[in-house]
């Protein structure tokens, strides 16, 4: 009897991905996984040397995409991806640096870092993953829940204004804010790409779903029926002011390009600052 | 590290201790800052930033001295010397990333010049409250290495063994100084730097794919490290983790983890201990004293050994580890200990501890304005001596 030849497959994120510790630790439905996806395609495209990759993250759910990531990684402490990072970009300004952590994580307590590293425009790539929750912790109240949206410790509905991300990183300086959902692939993946490229403190926002609090807790459905509705409910809308990017309880979101200028680097001023104070300039 | 003799100097020199740490820094190969302002170690601070262009030194002034350290000890994985330099309250915020350097095992070094306390306290007084801070101050348990300078010299000297220490045992090291050393002025001689010794990062240099970032050498428990960009694309965690550097979450490697990062530093203290004897060959009292106090303290005992009393003095170079055995030997043959020091007894519950009830214990608070009378010390000291004799 002949058996018939299997062609052994290699996952076209192998050499991407640490592939000894899948499976993951993701609920199903979760949106952090497109996010790892959309990134590792990004880095595909870049065609990096991926020896000079570094990808920082903080704690909680999104925290932990550095460790599956193949390339050198950090998982560092709740909300200081971005200053561990910054450490490593001036460290070595020929290192590509990414940041990838949660709402929680970068804009409550690393909030102040976030304005900071984007007032000083430090040459990094933010992904932030939001899912309008803290989902490690117990899926609680986070500075991104919507109004009244219900948690663990908002069971009256939240009532708390909540952060609009890229009207943050537009006014503390970021030079490239974009916004996608989970199931915006390719656009997602192709704003990394752009963010990356653009030299400076840039954010990639990611709209996603959280099953196992945020849906579970206001009866949404799972998780991949969440990412569906984000996605049916979104309107790209490149360029819109971000005045208008607040996200109202399940309503329209609005997704796209929202900023994309220069300014000069920390570490390109700093080097010719210094040259010259010692005359060489 | 390739050798970087650019802008260092050398020969002797007139420094405060602020300008004798910030070239103890260079010359000691640091060439990476972050920091928070504070007072009162912003003079070194000063310097470190007049001098960087010299060396080609990088420094950023962070949000806060969470974000200093952090910064810190993502630049010491570029492969740079690195450090912050801070005082009490500052201290207190680096806390969680003390931390996260020990469990990383990221070298680096911290500058802590102290303040008088509690909460904001005094800013511009000389303290010595951080001593167990410095020692206790992160949650979860691990050692931790505290050099105490008393000169500009010793500033100097201190400042490059912190950074030798710091990369030989991978850890975080704390020079615990305060704003009296730091203001003084003295005469440094800085060495030629060729002939400065240091002990240096341990690389891995095996294959690429066989890389595990916490397979430590059994012969001194340090796990050799890589700098980012080397190509060995590892991983690393705060979460409790394998030789991996992936985090495992049970006992088991718990222990495995931190019975390690404890006993790298426990099993080898006798190689960082650093302390100076005077006269505690016949002594029946010993005075033991650190930073500024120390300069005090030894003036004192010199004083009262002309007066004939029978005490010697044990300065603390190294705080942390703390010299245990000394103590312990001491207390058998002695009467009993004095400790000097600018705050209500942190050494002197170490020094009780460690002399087992063999020797009596006094502390002495010898608050800031009292520096530089060594008459008041003296004189407290022979009351101590009565009570003991």
């Amino acid at each position: 009897m002949e058996h018939t030849q299997i062609e052994e497959k290699i996952h076209p994120m192998e050499n991407l991905l640490r592939m000894d510790r899948i499976p993951h630790i993701w609920c199903p439905g979760c949106g952090i996984g497109n996010a790892v996806s959309a990134f590792a395609e990004a880095l595909d495209k870049l065609e990096f040397d991926l020896d000079n990759v570094c990808v920082v993250s903080g704690i909680g759910c999104t925290g932990r995409v550095a460790g599956y990531i193949k390339v050198d990684s950090f998982h560092t402490t709740h909300g200081r991806a971005i200053p561990f990072a910054t450490g490593i970009k001036l460290g070595n300004p020929d290192l590509k640096v990414f940041v990838v952590s949660g709402d929680g994580d970068l804009v409550s307590i690393g909030g102040n870092h976030f304005v900071h590293a984007a007032r000083r425009n430090i040459d990094l790539t933010v992904i932030l993953v939001n899912n309008f929750i803290y989902a490690m912790t117990g899926g609680q109240v986070a500075p991104t829940t919507p109004i009244p949206a219900f948690t663990t410790t908002s069971p009256f509905g939240n009532f708390e204004t909540p952060v609009n991300v890229p009207r943050l990183a537009e006014a503390a300086g970021a030079v490239y804010v974009a916004r996608w959902t989970a199931l915006h692939m390719r656009r997602l993946a192709n704003s990394i790409v752009e963010a990356f490229n653009t030299p400076g403190f840039s954010v990639v926002e990611v709209i996603s779903p959280c099953a196992m609090y945020y849906s579970r807790t206001n009866k949404l459905g799972d998780g991949l029926d969440m990412m569906k509705f984000y996605y049916e409910n979104s309107t790209i809308k490149h360029g819109e002011p971000t005045d208008n990017l607040d996200i109202d309880y399940q309503k329209e979101i609005i997704v796209g390009k929202f900023i994309h200028r220069e300014r000069p680097t920390f570490s390109e001023s700093l080097k010719s600052w210094q040259q010259q104070d010692n005359g060489q300039g | 590290m390739k050798a970087e003799p650019k802008g260092l100097l050398k020969g002797k020199h007139r420094l405060t201790g602020s300008q004798a740490c910030a070239e103890g820094a260079f010359s000691g190969g640091c060439r990476f800052l972050a920091y928070y302002p504070i007072h009162p170690s912003f003079n070194i601070v000063e310097r470190f930033l007049e001098r960087s262009a010299d060396v080609d030194g990088v420094f950023i002034q962070m949000e806060d001295e969470i974000s200093a350290l952090a910064a810190v000890l993502g630049a010491a994985w570029t492969g740079k010397k690195t450090m912050s330099i801070t005082s009490g309250p500052g201290l207190a915020q680096m806390m969680e990333h003390i931390g996260l350097g020990v469990m990383l095992e990221t070298p680096c070094v911290i500058i802590d010049v102290q303040r008088d306390g509690t909460s904001e306290g005094l800013p511009n007084t000389a303290g010595g409250g951080d001593v167990m801070q410095a020692r206790w101050g992160s949650h979860g348990d691990y050692e931790t290495i505290v050099l105490a300078p008393n000169s500009p010299q010793d500033m100097f000297d201190l400042t490059i063994r912190s950074f030798s220490l710091s990369e030989k045992y991978r850890t975080p090291v704390i020079l615990l100084t305060d704003a009296g050393v730091a203001q003084m002025e003295g005469d440094v001689t800085i060495p030629d730097p060729k002939n400065i010794k240091m002990e240096k990062r341990k690389y891995y240099k095996g294959k690429k794919d066989s890389y595990l970032p916490y397979q430590y050498d059994k012969k001194d428990l340090v796990p050799p490290m890589v700098d980012i960009s080397q190509g060995y694309r590892f991983h690393v965690t705060g979460l409790t983790h394998d030789e991996r550097g992936y985090p495992v979450m049970n006992e088991q490697c718990q222990e495995w983890n931190v019975h390690r990062l404890v006993n790298k530093i426990r099993l080898f203290s006798d190689q960082i201990i650093d302390i100076e004897e005077t006269y505690t060959d016949d002594a029946s009292v010993v005075v033991i004293s650190y930073g500024i106090t120390s300069v005090d303290a030894l003036e004192a005992v010199q004083q009262a050994r002309k007066e004939g009393l029978k005490v010697g003095h044990l300065r603390l170079r190294t705080i942390w580890p703390f010299p245990e055995k000394k103590i312990t030997q001491l207390a058998k043959r002695i009467q009993g200990f004095v400790v000097p020091e600018i705050n209500y007894g942190q050494i002197a519950l170490e020094v009780e501890r460690c002399a087992r009830g063999d020797a009596q214990t006094f502390s002495i608070y010898h608050p800031s304005k009292n520096i530089g009378q060594s008459k008041n010390l003296l004189k407290t000291i022979k009351e101590k001596v009565k009570k003991i004799g």
